[in-house]
């Protein structure tokens, strides 16, 4: 007998004086916040959960195409980064502002990815996100449009995410319904950390040791 | 309203100033207390060490006896023994396979209180007319706080108290240590348990330490007296009856 | 000799070497680790530390009982339909380009573990901090095949490098301070900087360097998973530092160990469990960092994605319908923070990965329990039956009642016994006298003995044993002169009519009547 007959053999028998059926589950937690996505109240609480976490977070009004460019290109001077890794589609303007300052600009996907080594030697990462979840202070990735390989945003120092004010949302339930299960997912809240040594929360460890977030409207 | 006092095992033996100041308080209030005189013991310390066959004759008999006598609620002044008929009786009965008697225990465990619980909630006083002159600090204990949930009601009764300055308990929530047979079973992290909450009380500069259960007062007594920190126990129901009165006496 | 059930009269038996055993029984292990003043000071400052972190995020929470409720009727579910949910997960990971493995034990999953990294021709492999490796004992069997495994959660790597053992789910090395694990850095791990201080940033600082290079090159990965989504195929891993991402990410091949319990029906139910979990666990609203991958993604992360799924005990639990509850855990580590036995004794004591409330439950269930002298006979009685546990469990395992039960289990095992232990024979005399008024106040006569040995504060300050394990540290009062019911006699003396001060309520209690 296979080890998968033997264990699927032993919970049947295991249930086997099961009489009765689980009762339903119940969903009667919050399950869409009292504000719509992207108004105020929530884009003020994910600010305020990032802001917590230490990362970075700046506000850029919405349709001022220059005025992201700027600072999204403020940003990763100010983090003086010298080179800077972006997923090859990631929108051309977002692009040609992570260039300036004779910034090294190189696109990952297309038409050759980089090695772990190469990322490595890369000092910023510009990206956008799927969703963020303004109760938990969350930012989902799912690899999808501006978003790249998981690796690109993971090793290099430096993450610059692009956040549009309408993908913010209030809760958790609201999040994992816009998610594609199949994608690769990445939830960040804010830099890497650790808790660790005398349950003392320290920011920095392996992830990107400094997150700035930029939300646009 | 006729109310039956559960003495409990423990009280009735080692503490019988617990069980006199609940009857002689609730009767101060003007009800009648009746003392059912079979019972003994709801079956608690059999059933935390494991003892489950054995304790179904000691909670067959609270049963009888309490459903023989004619009240309209039942009191004990302890949060364990409380927790005990409410939340074990009926399951040693279900393990033994005796249904019937799990339905009686339900029913029986339906209109039997704590005593904060019977004060606050069902006869709706706060203000039962005490006097007692002096710094208490108040251990809320684990049956009370988890099992029971009375919450803040011992403090309500605590507080309309005259004379008496109440102080809060550092780690207040934490266990004292004692636990029944595992004060025995495992004495080394008990002690350890009693001692951290000695020094919570002595921090305080009470010197009263009260509670709503005997047997958590009991081994809190005992390091108290061991250490010589010269802070006595008394129990809730005590402070309760404890009158300008009875001070002058 | 050989090991029996447990039955019968208590035979000495070998027991198998295992990560869910220790060698001495929780009672004895804890004494050693009470007189450790150290390690007492660091478990109190750390469990305090988390607990309020934990109290403030889960108190901001208007819906955390219900999402309690829904955890745990979803755990429920998981149970009730295991098979069907774990053929459904199976056949997910499987369309999605994932290999499956089925493990019954410890050695089968050690053994295909060793196998899949072998195929890969390596001999250095990253690890995700992982219970269920630690439970099969993986690092040390890939060891002794010449395969050595690093472990790159900080906690992790500090317990490795210290050659010591985990005493905590979550942060196994919560037994140390930071003087300490800049000691162990010192002694243990290459190149280090040298005036390394005790700074918990500049410890990760080290870590960090220490571990880049690892991370940048490895060719294979193992981790376990929080959950594993059945109608999907997904899995996750969900942690703080990003070395979690490390090793699902960069290496070509990642194997995955999963508990069966680990299942979650739907996808849709992360949104409970990603907000019970880190909330519980860490006292963080979300942990840093959450990744889920389902099978392989063509282009993105490993290209050989290979899931084990591991019984190991899991099976036990689940055929007893009051002790499976236990399963239901997520290893969020809550009820070993707020457990007053767990922060005076810390996690070693309890000899299993799994310490705490919920190891006490766990472990026994896990292993079986093989005679009186098997240690993991003595975790259930490791409790005081405070029930902080099960207040803060985020899937509302009922631990004290599971604890009890497991007592009543030891107990009713041992009834074919001839010659009855000391507590069977105290409880059986205390049953009989405590099922009848009459015995009892015969047997309250014979206490007042007590009054004689009492000191003149009337107090009493040493028993013969048992009751010495109490005198040694307090003191017991000495009997009353005058037990409650012969008071009651005789200030009652018609029996239950009270005697009431104000005849006006007298009417009104005969009107009552």
């Amino acid at each position: 007998m296979s080890s998968r007959e033997v264990v699927l053999g032993r919970i049947r028998a295991a249930l086997a004086a099961d009489t009765d059926a689980p009762p339903p589950v119940p969903r009667d937690y919050v399950r869409v916040g009292a504000d719509a996505p992207g108004t105020e109240p929530v884009l003020e609480q994910m600010i305020d959960r990032l802001v917590d976490y230490k990362a970075i977070v700046d506000r850029v009004p919405a349709g001022e195409a220059a005025a992201l460019g700027d600072a999204v290109a403020a940003a990763l001077s100010k983090a003086g980064a010298r080179s800077v890794v972006v997923p090859s589609d990631l929108p051309a303007d977002l692009v040609d502002a992570s260039g300036r300052d004779e910034r090294v600009v190189v696109a990952d996907g297309r038409p050759s990815v980089l090695t772990p080594t190469e990322l490595d030697g890369v000092d910023a990462v510009v990206t956008t996100a799927q969703v963020a979840i303004a109760i938990s202070g969350t930012i989902v990735l799912d690899g999808k449009a501006g978003q790249g390989r998981r690796a690109i945003s993971l090793v290099p120092d430096f993450h610059l995410i692009v956040l549009h004010a309408d993908q913010v949302v209030s809760t958790v339930p609201e999040a994992i319904a816009r998610l594609d299960p199949i994608a690769p997912l990445t939830m960040i809240a804010g830099p890497s950390a650790t808790s660790d040594i005398e349950l003392e929360r320290v920011e920095g460890v392996h992830g990107p040791r400094t997150l700035h977030v930029l939300i646009v409207g | 309203m006729r109310i039956a006092l559960i003495a409990t095992c423990l009280g009735d033996a080692l503490f019988p100033d617990v069980a006199k100041a609940t009857t002689q308080l609730l009767e101060r209030l003007g009800h009648e207390v009746v003392f059912p005189a079979e019972q003994v013991c709801c079956g608690q310390m059999h059933v935390n060490t494991g003892y489950l066959k054995e304790a179904v004759p000691v909670v067959e008999h609270h049963v009888e006896v309490f459903e023989r006598a004619r009240f309209d609620v039942a009191v004990a002044p302890s949060g364990s023994c409380v927790g005990s008929v409410r939340h074990q009786q009926a399951m040693v009965a279900r393990r033994a396979g005796r249904t019937d008697l799990a339905e009686r225990a339900t029913a029986l465990a339906g209109r039997t209180y704590e005593l904060s619980e019977l004060l606050v909630d069902v006869l709706g006083v706060t203000d039962v007319g005490a006097f007692y002159p002096h710094r208490v600090t108040y251990h809320p204990t684990c049956h009370s706080l988890r099992m029971l949930r009375v919450g803040d009601k011992p403090l309500q009764l605590l507080r309309a108290v005259e004379g008496i300055d109440l102080v809060e308990l550092p780690g207040a929530d934490q266990c004292c240590g004692f636990g029944g047979t595992f004060s025995i079973k495992n004495a080394a992290t008990s002690s350890a348990m009693l001692a951290d909450k000695v020094d919570n009380i002595c921090s305080t500069g009470a010197d009263r330490c009260t509670a709503g259960d005997a047997s958590c007062l009991m081994n809190i007594n005992g390091g108290l007296t061991r250490g010589e920190k010269g802070v006595q126990t008394v129990h809730l129901a005590q402070i309760l009856n404890s009158t300008r009165e009875r001070v002058a006496a | 000799m050989t090991s029996g059930t447990f039955l019968g009269i208590p035979r000495r038996h070998r027991h198998e070497e295992s990560p869910l055993r220790g060698e001495t029984s929780f009672p004895k292990a804890a004494k050693t680790a009470l007189a450790n003043d150290q390690l007492r000071r660091n478990l109190k400052h750390a469990t305090g530390t988390i607990r309020a972190k934990r109290a403030l995020v889960v108190n901001e929470m208007p819906d955390w009982e219900q999402l309690r409720d829904a955890g745990a009727a979803v755990k429920t579910d998981v149970m009730a339909r295991m098979p069907e949910l774990l053929e459904q997960f199976e056949a997910k990971v499987i369309e999605r380009g994932g290999v499956v493995h089925w493990a019954a034990d410890a050695a089968e999953a050690n053994a295909i573990v060793t196998e899949l990294v072998r195929a890969q021709g390596v001999s250095e492999v990253i690890k995700v901090k992982s219970m269920a490796t630690q439970e099969i004992g993986l690092n040390e069997y890939l060891e002794e095949q010449g395969i050595a495994a690093v472990e790159t959660d900080l906690a992790e790597l500090i317990v490795q490098l210290g050659h010591d053992k985990p005493s905590h789910i979550l942060v196994p090395a919560i037994h140390r301070n930071r003087t300490e694990v800049r000691d162990i850095f010192l002694s243990e791990m290459t190149g280090v900087v040298e005036g390394l201080t005790d700074e918990p940033k500049q410890l990760a600082m080290a870590a960090r360097s220490y571990l880049r290079a690892k991370f940048l090159s490895a060719k294979v990965a193992i981790s376990g998973t929080n959950f594993g989504i059945a109608e999907t195929g997904t899995v996750g891993v969900v942690e703080s530092e990003g070395n979690g991402r490390m090793c699902v990410t960069l290496p070509e091949t990642l194997i995955t160990v999963m508990g069966i319990e680990k299942l979650l029906p739907r996808f849709e139910d992360l949104e409970v469990f990603l907000q019970l979990l880190p909330r519980s666990s860490t006292g963080e609203r979300m942990n840093p960092y959450t990744s889920l991958w389902t099978g392989v993604t063509p282009g993105d992360g490993p290209q050989n994605f290979h899931i084990v799924l591991l019984d190991n005990g899991r099976t036990n639990a689940l055929a007893d319908q009051v002790g499976r509850a236990a399963l239901h855990c997520i290893r969020c580590s809550a009820c070993l923070n707020v457990c007053p036995v767990y922060e005076r004794t810390g996690g070693h004591a309890y000899g299993s990965v799994y310490p705490g409330p919920i190891g006490a439950v766990l472990t026994p269930q896990l292993t079986g329990i093989t005679g009186h002298d098997d240690p993991s006979a003595s975790l259930p009685y490791a409790s005081s039956l405070c029930g902080a546990c099960y207040d803060v469990c985020p899937v509302k395992i009922p631990i004290p009642d599971l604890l009890v039960e497991l007592r009543a289990r030891a107990v009713d095992a041992d009834r074919s016994r001839t010659i009855p232990g000391g507590w069977d024979a105290a409880m059986r005399a205390a049953a009989w006298v405590m099922s009848d008024a009459k015995r009892f106040a015969a047997v309250e006569k014979t206490l007042a003995v007590g009054r004689l040995v009492a000191g003149p504060d009337k107090l009493i300050s040493t028993l013969p044993p048992p009751g010495s394990a109490w005198t040694r540290t307090r003191d017991m009062p000495a009997p009353p002169k005058q037990t409650f019911r012969q008071w009651w006699k005789e200030s009652h003396p018609e029996g239950s009519i009270a005697r009431s001060a104000d005849p006006a309520d007298t009417e009104q209690k005969d009107g009552h009547r």
